[in-house]
């Protein structure tokens, strides 16, 4: 699309949520394909210093922005009619290159889209494009990206996080007011803490994976980010819910996310870990998280310091047995003779096959996949993978004795703010621990979110609220609550710094 | 935990991945490194505790057997990296080195 056909769209206000911008496009103040173009220049003025994308797709966003201009006309509404989306690489969009940060699917096409990106179609929402992230979603920074990695609208010379990190930066520097991640150990809700927005990974078996690029398969969940939590609460109430075509998804019935969101913060029980847990913390992240706790006590809630969760620190290493287990069976299926690359001239079908994926896979991939296999092996079973099944039971247990007196955990999201791109990417374990506060969440299956919570050193600082399962409204009414109460939504990252002003 | 470098090249032959004596040097070290992490699982004491798979408490999830249209042949086959008509072109597979 020539520029010269675009209107200008100077004159829409890309801070607005989505839920302004769908107030506007129903009152008629501009049209979905205006905010399409003003979002569409926004992205691609700020792509140069972000790389918050592996493609834009500004052709399909104006063909999905003029059907929302025809359904706004005839009144045939839904909650996300004309908002501007964008998409996590993972995700299987119809006719649109689908990579998950992988060099060896590059050039892959799905035929059909995933079973979240075909609901949110079915609302009208308009795909600005598939986003950045960690090779098959196996990382913490998006330096892991075969396609480059993405820079923190905060401080360009920071990572975002990882794995959904191009989602997370292009909501938190006023791109797209939503996006999808998934989370397989903290790949929103981290990189959600450390660009000061909203994420939040749904209880496991809440939303369909068809369809969804699998890396850990009893881990992770779809989720949306978002800068505040009504427009949270629309985007997982329009993806949730039973999918025949994923046979873990739960039939229970997807409630009105915003169903708590006047009960303040008033009675509400919750549980804070005890120090063991927050030994590893950054001063700075220690001292907001320590006013965030104020905060909620401030306002009334029931605030219990002295919740036990004993096997946590050990869920770390449960985790990285389980995830690369799972991981070397999911990516078995590359094997370059049915999509994506292949290495051409090998000495027969397993040379070449192993060299489709020794030239195919990046560093993380390969070590993950490596760790796997091992735990995997004979003589190594019962050690590993079988071991770790084990304490993947008493974590689960735990976080049910935990929640049974609390309605919430209060943990940070993570130990410390944004570090420095390259920081961690000669060393896997200091990368690794990044996740400490976000793995055991997984482990369990538990809802958690991730909130802004105030700043350290100019950066953003994530808290994390967790959820018995299915009562992910708790922890959006909490979220909101927060939002009434602190001005740390209203901080904007330096837009002026990124790219050229749009 | 020290792995040596001809584990490492057994886990590669395993998940079929070619490695240059680089790669496969730089990762006996990682490797070692995380594996010796998770290493802290052998403290916890698990007796009688039984394994969990997945958090998810459904079991023996059934659907009707109902016949679906299948995805279209050509469209399928436009991501082969080779094809041959409507079949997707591989190496010879019988009688290989390496299998």
């Amino acid at each position: 699309m020539a520029d010269s056909t675009r209107s200008p769209g100077a004159a829409i206000d890309l801070d607005r949520s989505a839920h302004e911008h769908a107030a506007a496009l129903r009152a008629g103040e501009y049209s979905a394909r205006a905010l399409a173009e003003a979002t569409l220049a926004r992205v691609e003025a700020q792509e140069p210093d972000l790389n918050a994308y592996i493609r834009v797709t500004p052709d399909e966003a104006l063909t999905q922005a003029d059907a929302a201009d025809e359904r706004l006309r005839a009144g045939d509404l839904a909650p996300l009619t004309g908002i501007p989306v964008g998409l996590k690489d993972v995700l299987s969009t119809q006719g649109v290159e689908t990579t998950a940060g992988s060099r060896i699917l590059e050039g892959f096409t799905p035929i059909i889209d995933c079973t979240v990106v075909a609901r949110l179609r079915e609302q009208g929402a308009v795909f600005v494009g598939k986003t950045n992230l960690d090779e098959f979603a196996m990382g913490s920074s998006t330096e892991h990206s075969g396609y480059g990695a993405t820079s923190n609208p905060w401080d360009l010379t920071r990572v975002p996080g990882g794995s959904s990190g191009g989602s997370a930066a292009t909501v938190a520097a006023r791109g797209v007011p939503i996006a999808l991640g998934t989370d397989t150990g903290g790949s929103i809700r981290q990189p959600a803490a450390l660009t000061g927005i909203v994420g939040l990974k749904p209880t496991y078996g809440r939303v369909s994976r068809f369809g969804v690029v699998a890396f850990a398969s009893s881990l992770e969940q779809v989720g949306p980010f978002a800068r505040d939590a009504r427009d949270a609460a629309t985007l997982l109430e329009a993806i949730a819910g039973h999918d025949p075509n994923d046979a873990t998804t739960a039939p229970e019935p997807v409630p009105d996310y915003t169903e708590r969101f006047d009960r303040g913060l008033e009675g509400l029980r919750v549980g804070v870990p005890g120090e063991g847990l927050v030994a590893g913390l950054e001063d700075g992240v220690r001292e907001a998280f320590e006013q965030a706790v104020a905060l909620f006590e401030r306002e009334g809630a029931i605030v219990d310091r002295s919740v036990a969760l004993p096997s946590l620190e050990v869920a770390l290493s449960a985790y990285y047995i389980i995830a690369p287990a799972e991981a070397s069976a999911n990516l078995a299926r590359y094997d370059g003779v049915k999509y994506g690359y292949r290495f051409r001239g090998g000495e027969g079908m397993w040379d070449e096959m192993e060299r489709t994926r020794g030239n195919g896979f990046g560093d993380e991939v390969k070590r993950r996949i490596m760790i796997g296999a091992y735990a995997l092996s004979a003589g190594y079973y019962d050690a590993y993978y079988r071991k770790a099944q084990q304490v993947r039971t008493l974590v689960r247990a735990e976080f049910e004795t935990a929640l049974a007196d609390n309605d919430l955990l209060l943990t940070p999201t993570t130990p410390t703010v944004a570090f420095p791109l390259g920081a961690k990417l000669d060393d896997p374990l200091a990368m690794y621990l990044n996740d400490l506060l976000t793995i055991p969440v997984n482990i369990s299956g538990n809802p958690a979110v991730s909130i802004p919570g105030g700043f350290s050193e100019g950066l953003p600082v994530g808290i994390q609220l967790i959820a018995r399962p299915f009562e992910e409204s708790t922890l959006l009414g909490a979220a909101h609550a927060c939002e009434a109460l602190t001005d740390w939504r209203a901080q904007r990252p330096p837009l002026a710094e990124i790219g050229t002003p749009s | 935990m020290d792995l040596s470098s001809d584990e490492v090249r057994h886990i590669a032959r395993l998940a079929r991945i070619a490695l240059s004596d680089e790669e496969t040097e730089r990762l006996r070290g990682e490797l070692s490194s995380i594996l010796g992490h998770c290493q802290a699982l052998s403290a916890i004491d698990t007796s009688g505790v039984a394994p969990t798979a997945q958090s998810f408490s459904l079991v023996n999830v059934e659907r009707p057997d109902e016949p679906q249209a299948a995805a279209p042949v050509s469209e399928v086959l436009a991501n082969a990296p080779a094809r041959e008509g409507d079949y997707i072109r591989v190496r010879a597979v019988l009688d290989q080195p390496g299998g």
